[in-house]
């Protein structure tokens, strides 16, 4: 439908997993400065320039696969380890928070400003690192370009689309039902009192028996780079004492229609494709190789990791396709861009005699 | 007023699309067909009007060319016409129209889609039937194009494409209280909110059109030579089609309106939206003023539903069914 939903889809998704991570880090106690660079690494590689080009180009929404392995590439972006339990668990928190903020923004243009709340916390999580906050401004900029002009009903195709997207994933989360605002079931709770999706005058009321309890529309929220945002879809909603948790078990009997979206089909190699490529080139740290790596339990013990993977039902699997990106002949090339993105940046260009793979592990090194 | 029925249990859940509900009731064989689109499937539901029959199809969206990605259906709805009925899928590559029970395809036409994506999202929305024997179909372009459908065999001409909307066609109706006093007998709304009103047939003319105020239109309707249109905004609004005088505004709903339906002999008006409320109100025309006239019946809260579909299951508005984004259900009231 929309081909314009798969920046606001990706950005929203990163803002999430931003959060969690930052939540992560602190309540295991990582020290300030290596947590400090996994934030930066992770908000440096979301934001790359040819990366982001790629992105904000019209296209249709990628399959399910090929953004979880998106996002599991930018996970691991950084000096930090998280394994196949907990990185399913992140996703499965990153899903569940932007499919909640979807399904309950008021109008649909609100969809932009739950983006910029994601975007004003992580211009606050970069906020030291000048070079970073220039590039997440620079996203900042090209969103205001392209969404604020949109049309109601374009922003309503846009949310359909995350819609469908989201279709049939109820996954319980246990932040969401300790606040009441998802049942038992996996269904999130539609308020039937608050407040009326447009503004207006009103002129007279007529209370409708049984028919909701609402009172006036809030203000629009601020579309410029700074301001008020109004609606609070999109803020930081951990804390190291709101520990982030699912429920697997019993998800809705709905669940099992994931797995068809999920089953491979022929085409999912194509469907991974320029995005995938490009972040799976970014993937070159690996944990082995240095002394600062470190993994992130989202489970409170070790044990409890090692079970939800056991436990975690099939049709919930995203069986990750690896991209060996290094392989590949084309992505060679798209890494090469990179490559060239990244000493343009004002890094010292590595020593150009060695191996593409090496060149790149270096430079990131260097950032 | 209304009671709930037991509810019918569908495949696949329904996807956040206007008027996502079509339904389709066959006297002489006691049975009524539902259908709901899910993403790029239509699920096809027959049930016996004693209850104890259902049976289930899925229908896909064709792919002239399997190199491409799915394509999503944006919407399902029968047509019935002078000498049949016919199934209309409209969705992003195309249009598809099925014999009524969804056997047998009878005609495609592809829409022309640019080599890359452009910003402009290219689908077909909006579905009528007019005067007996034309389909007409809405476009995202803003056009709308008119189909002469044979009285039987797959012969199907497009006969015509109007263009009036500026921007992507919503939802399309014809004239439902078969009175052929009325000038206009077609009724279209796009995301702007701009409604045009019609005298279609060979030569399609452009009778009106109702300027909108910025707010997608996403259901219209039109009885007895009045507009109805359900808003973005929440509110419904009644229209005297051919001048444009505007009867009534209701605040009706807190959130997007997803659906409207009419039952033409007993002017009950049915409305659904995002906020989780069905609403029935009755329209009447009072003769001195000749103005509609719109009053509250009824509502029922479907808890946590972002409802996307409704409709009456009679001409009398005795029963009607609703489903929701998420849903894998239709459910069902009745009178009391």
């Amino acid at each position: 439908m929309s081909s314009r939903t798969l920046p606001l889809l990706f950005i929203n998704l990163g803002g999430e997993m931003l959060y969690i991570l930052d939540q992560r880090l602190r309540a295991q106690n990582i020290p300030p400065d290596k947590a400090k660079k996994v934030m930066n690494d992770i908000i440096t590689t979301m934001f790359n320039k040819k990366f982001l080009e790629e992105l904000f180009k019209p296209q249709e929404l990628y399959s399910k696969k090929a953004l979880r392995t998106v996002f599991d590439r930018l996970a691991h972006a950084s000096i930090m380890r998280l394994n196949q339990a907990s990185m399913d668990k992140l996703y499965d928190l990153m899903t569940m928070a932007f499919k909640y903020q979807v399904l309950l923004c008021p109008r649909p243009r609100d969809l932009l400003l739950v983006s910029f709340n994601h975007m004003d916390a992580i211009k606050d999580f970069v906020k030291e690192a000048p070079t970073i906050l220039g590039q997440v401004d620079e996203t900042y900029q090209q969103l205001i370009e392209i969404y604020t002009p949109l049309s109601s009903g374009e922003f309503q195709l846009i949310r359909q689309t995350l819609l469908i997207f989201f279709q049939d994933m109820h996954i319980r989360v246990s932040i969401f039902l300790k606040d009441k605002v998802q049942n038992s079931n996996g269904r999130f709770v539609l308020p039937t009192t608050g407040i009326f999706s447009c503004n207006g005058e009103e002129v007279s009321r007529v209370q409708f028996p049984s028919g909701g309890n609402y009172s006036s529309a809030l203000r629009q929220g601020s579309l410029e780079m700074f301001g008020d945002r109004v609606i609070k879809l999109g803020t930081n909603m951990y804390s190291v004492s709101r520990p982030v948790e699912t429920h697997m078990s019993g998800a809705s009997k709905n669940s099992g229609q994931n797995s068809k979206m999920t089953t491979p089909n022929p085409l999912a190699k194509e469907e991974l494709n320029m995005l995938a490529r490009l972040m799976g080139g970014l993937e070159v740290q690996k944990a082995g190789n240095t002394d600062n790596g470190f993994r992130v339990n989202l489970f409170a013990t070790d044990e409890e990791e090692e079970e939800a993977l056991m436990s975690r039902p099939d049709e919930l699997s995203y069986r990750v396709l690896n991209i060996q990106a290094t392989k590949d002949q084309q992505s060679d090339a798209a890494l090469a861009r990179i490559m060239g993105e990244f000493s343009e940046q004002g890094d010292p260009a590595p020593d150009t005699n060695s191996s593409k793979g090496d060149d790149l592990l270096a430079m990131m090194d260097m950032m | 007023m209304y009671h709930k029925e037991k509810s019918i249990q569908i495949k696949n859940s329904a996807s956040a699309l206007y008027n996502n509900l079509s339904v389709l009731r066959i006297a002489p064989r006691s049975i009524t067909y539902f259908t709901v689109v899910h993403a790029n499937t239509v699920s096809i539901i027959s049930a016996s009007w004693d209850g104890l029959n259902y049976s289930h199809r899925q229908l896909q969206s064709k792919e002239p060319n399997v190199a491409t990605s799915t394509s999503l259906i944006m919407q399902a709805a029968w047509c019935i016409l002078r000498s049949r009925e016919l199934l209309v899928l409209t969705s992003q590559k195309g249009i598809q129209m099925y014999e009524a029970d969804g056997s047998i395809m009878v005609y495609w036409h592809a829409l022309e889609a640019p080599e890359t994506p452009t910003a402009q999202a290219v689908f077909a929305r909006g579905i009528a039937a007019v005067k007996e024997n034309y389909v007409c179909v809405g476009l995202s372009s803003g056009g709308i194009l008119v189909f002469d459908i044979p009285s039987k065999g797959d012969n199907i001409i497009l006969c015509e494409m109007l263009e009036e909307h500026k921007e992507s066609v919503t939802d399309m109706a014809s004239e439902c209280s078969g009175s052929q006093e009325c000038i206009a007998d077609m009724v279209s709304a796009d995301d702007s909110g701009t409604l045009c009103v019609w005298k279609s047939g060979e030569e399609s003319q452009l009778l009106n059109k109702i300027t909108g105020f910025d707010m997608g239109c996403s259901s219209v309707k039109l009885w007895k030579g009045t507009v109805v249109a359900g808003y973005g905004t929440g509110q419904i609004r009644l229209y005297e089609a051919v001048t444009g005088i505007l009867h009534a505004e209701v605040n009706a709903h807190a959130r997007w309106i997803y659906s409207l339906d009419i039952a033409p002999f007993s002017g009950l008006l049915l409305s659904a939206a995002e906020d989780s409320f069905v609403r029935v109100w009755h329209l009447a025309l009072t003769p001195e003023s000749n103005s509609m006239e719109i009053s509250h019946m009824y509502n029922e809260c479907v808890t946590d539903t972002q409802i996307c579909g409704a409709k009456f299951c009679d001409g009398d508005g005795y029963a009607f069914a609703v489903t929701g984004y998420d849903l894998g259900e239709i459910i069902r009231y009745t009178q009391t």
